[in-house]
């Protein structure tokens, strides 16, 4: 069975280490879902959040074969339960005075945000699990969606624990 | 041999933490060159194999001066490449080898390619052009950490002469503890020219670099269970106990238990052939008792080794009734093609030191492992499917017989290294590996071409010991320039090339899958003119190429004049020596698992599957 696989990964912040994950992916015939990449509270860490599709066994090598390069630290599975995931959407919908009010309408159910109106499109900022903005982004088909734009999800995991505390430590100690 | 980082000796240290050293403080004002240089000494690298060019030439200047780094000018990059896997196969330190960017660097590739597959610590060093022309297509550029970043265990690119000293020393660390595996770094020109300090021990940074070696002691002494419990077992070693160092360890292990010992085509020598415990290769071209101890165990220990195809054949039907306790050093190989009921994760010497204590323990329990029924099959097997050939019916050398007798003639501790093909696979049968790291070759990445640069690598770092390149004349033929560098740095091997004017493992195939049909493997003939086919033209000559490159050279074509040329080359020792060794074509490599198939289909011989009782085995 195949399924989906929220994995964050911890490498340290030098230039190139993000081709070298991707080449990991793709030459060992794993595929992404979504990936984002940013710094986080310590410069010199930087977090990968990458969704996978991969059966049980294969997940296995994936996390094996990425803990294998230098340049990671440390690699979290982020299971669904336990885990805050959000996406980021901007999405560009045609709209004219007769749709305008419907789509806000729609915006204000989701609790997103117009953050652009013009006479022909209102531009919509929505961020969420998948679930929602998919439901969302089929409630404003109809509408015509004239561009769409989808940040990779980033998730982090409930509770006081943080999953980069102890790559910190590791990190001071060889600092 | 351990493979050991060069300055310290010590078995898979631990990094280095900052200030954890107690640096000498001398500090020397340098160029990024010297700096290159110096902790090339420092790590103890005492050979590099090379050829300068522009990018890399401003290390050259200072290399010169060196008395602690022999540099060998090579022919080629490949050569370079391939002998530093030599050396580090032969010797159990780091091989170094070194080029310069663009064309300089991408001819390192398939050596490094051929490393990786093969888990060799490999340093290589290449120039880049300067760091300001880095990405706009400048004369000889090349992204070669782009390009090599698949095939290495890590890479550098350095564009500050400051950076190149912790560098050096991280590349080394890398190359040589957890599994070892090449590391590439490229450095700058500007980089090179630039002054900087230069102290010894540096800084190393690797927060994410940490290969765990201890076993876990649970898992230990559930494989030692296991062992005692198991009426069918095979020690499954691979090329992991070699550099690991554990081949004393594995014996105690072995005689301890009284099961049965096959090593793979990379872990010859590991176990000695003469060994009553040992059953031979297993795998493609395995012994039957190998292959057929493995379908039928009831417990395979896997050690360093790693499952590959070429060993177990199709996949879903390899050892059916086995439990298996894998260990090695690479966690991702566990699981990676066969799922193991017991984990370990650890240094092959440990792993083995600490089974040996477990499996004690148990003895001394009462559990002892009752294997006699399994001898008796094993024993039975052995005997009747032991491995030979027929001798050509023409009265024409026989390439199996050439390769046995060389083995045979050979001084005890002489070190082997085999090109890639037919002659390969008859050096690994006919030849008797007694000792670690007398036996070289590229098994993972199958590099035709291996044989002289690698034997030229093994001779430079074990001078004093005898060293034969089994080759073909289709390998020979890629990378023979080498022989120059040997007659021109005093590195005086031998070459036996197993000359049977074709392509022969891949003719093997014609024969046997594609009817007899031999599209381009035929390597001595040529266009016909007027109708008659050249065929048989002996071109290139070996002898004459090998005499105009500084050797020795002679052919033998006569099974009676064998011995007598073997005899002559081993007396020579001031060049290096070649033997055209003019063998039957036909000659084929058996026994055989057709790609593709199960195991349990091997073919002692051409249409000859062994008859195993399986009826009353299974």
């Amino acid at each position: 069975m195949s399924e989906k696989h929220t994995l964050s990964v911890l490498v340290e912040n030098k230039p190139g280490v993000l081709a070298r994950i991707t080449a990991l992916f793709s030459r060992r015939g794993f595929n992404i879902d979504s990936l984002a990449v940013g710094t986080t509270e310590h410069p010199d860490i930087s977090r990968i959040t990458i969704v996978v599709n991969v059966e049980g066994l294969p997940l296995e090598q994936v996390t094996k074969q990425l803990n294998k390069l230098v340049n990671v630290l440390k690699i979290v599975e982020l299971e669904p339960a336990a885990a805050i995931q959000r996406e980021l959407v901007l999405v560009k919908v045609r709209a004219d005075s007769e749709t305008r009010s419907q789509i806000v309408e729609i915006v204000q159910l989701f609790r997103a945000k117009t953050v652009d109106v013009s006479p022909e499109a209102v531009t919509i900022e929505a961020t969420g699990g998948a679930d929602k903005l998919e439901a969302m982004l089929k409630m404003l088909e109809q509408y015509g969606i004239k561009e769409l734009v989808q940040s990779g999800t980033i998730a982090i995991g409930r509770g006081a624990r943080s999953i980069t505390d102890r790559s910190l430590r590791a990190l001071d100690r060889s600092a | 041999m351990p493979m050991t980082e060069q300055a310290t000796g010590a078995h898979h240290p631990q990094p280095r933490a900052r200030n954890g050293g107690q640096p000498s403080v001398t500090v020397e004002h340098v160029t990024g060159a010297q700096s290159l240089i110096r902790s090339l000494e420092e790590v103890g690298a005492d050979t590099v194999f090379g050829i300068p060019g522009g990018a890399i030439l401003p290390a050259y200047d200072p290399m010169m001066d060196s008395t602690r780094v022999r540099h060998v000018l090579v022919r080629h990059e490949q050569g370079a490449g391939h002998a530093a896997t030599g050396y580090a196969q032969a010797t159990g330190k780091v091989g170094v080898c070194m080029a310069t960017s663009g064309p300089g660097a991408t001819n390192l590739v398939t050596p490094i390619a051929d490393a990786h597959m093969d888990s060799v610590p490999l340093v290589a060093i290449t120039g880049q052009v300067a760091s300001k022309a880095i990405g706009t297509d400048a004369f000889q550029e090349a992204d070669i950490c782009g390009i090599t970043m698949p095939i290495t265990k890590h890479n550098f690119l350095v564009t500050k002469a400051e950076d190149i000293p912790h560098t050096i020393a991280e590349a080394f660390h890398i190359a040589s503890t957890g599994r070892p595996g090449p590391v590439l770094v490229d450095i700058a020109k500007d980089a090179l020219q630039a002054k900087t300090t230069f102290s010894w021990p540096p800084t190393q940074d690797l927060p994410g670099y940490r290969p765990v070696t201890k076993p876990h002691a649970k898992q230990i002494r559930e494989a030692a269970k296991l062992i005692t419990q198991a009426k069918r077992p095979v020690l499954y070693v691979g090329g992991g106990v070699l550099k690991a160092g554990a081949t004393a360890e594995l014996k105690v292990l072995a005689e301890l238990t009284g099961a049965p010992v096959t090593t793979t085509l990379m872990a010859l020598g590991a176990f000695p052939d003469s060994h009553p415990l040992h059953v031979g290769m297993p795998g493609m071209h395995g012994a039957v008792t190998a292959v057929t101890a493995l379908q039928k165990a009831d417990l395979i220990v896997a050690l360093g080794a790693r499952f590959d195809d070429r060993v177990t054949g199709k996949l879903d039907s390899f050892a059916p009734y086995a439990k298996i306790v894998h260990a090695d050093i690479d966690p991702a190989e566990i699981g990676k093609n066969r799922t193991a009921d017991v984990p370990i994760v650890g240094d092959a010497r440990e792993v083995l030191a600490d089974l040996v204590q477990a499996v004690q323990a148990e003895h001394t329990e009462g559990h002892t492992g009752d294997y006699a029924a399994w001898w008796k099959d094993l024993n039975r097997w052995r005997e009747t499917y032991p491995l030979g050939y027929d001798l050509p019916e023409d009265g024409s050398l026989s390439p199996q017989q050439v390769i046995q007798r060389i083995g045979k003639l050979a001084p005890e501790g002489t070190i082997f290294a085999a090109g890639v093909g037919q002659h390969q696979m008859w050096a690994s049968h006919f030849i008797d590996y007694e000792q670690p790291a007398t036996w070289l070759n590229s098994g993972g990445a199958g590099t035709m071409g291996y044989a002289v640069p690698a034997a030229m690598g093994a001779k430079a770092g074990m001078p004093d010991r005898t060293v034969w390149a089994i080759d073909g004349d289709g390998c020979f033929q890629m990378t023979n320039q080498e022989l120059t560098t040997c007659a021109l740095n005093n590195i005086p091997i031998k070459v036996a090339v197993i000359n049977n004017g074709a392509l022969g493992m891949v003719r093997q195939w014609q024969t046997l899958f594609y009817n007899q049909r031999y599209s381009n493997t035929v390597l001595h003939s040529g266009a016909d003119t007027d109708g008659v086919p050249a065929k048989g033209t002996r071109v290139p000559d070996f002898v004459k190429l090998s005499e105009a490159m500084g050797c020795y050279a002679i052919r033998c074509e006569d099974p009676a004049d064998l011995d007598k040329v073997i005899e002559e080359a081993n007396s020579i020792n001031d060049r290096p020596v070649v033997i055209d060794f003019i063998v039957h074509e036909d000659a084929m490599v058996w026994p055989m698992v057709a790609a593709g198939t199960s195991n349990d289909e091997v073919q002692a011989a051409r249409g000859v599957r062994p008859d195993f009782g399986d009826n009353e085995d299974d």
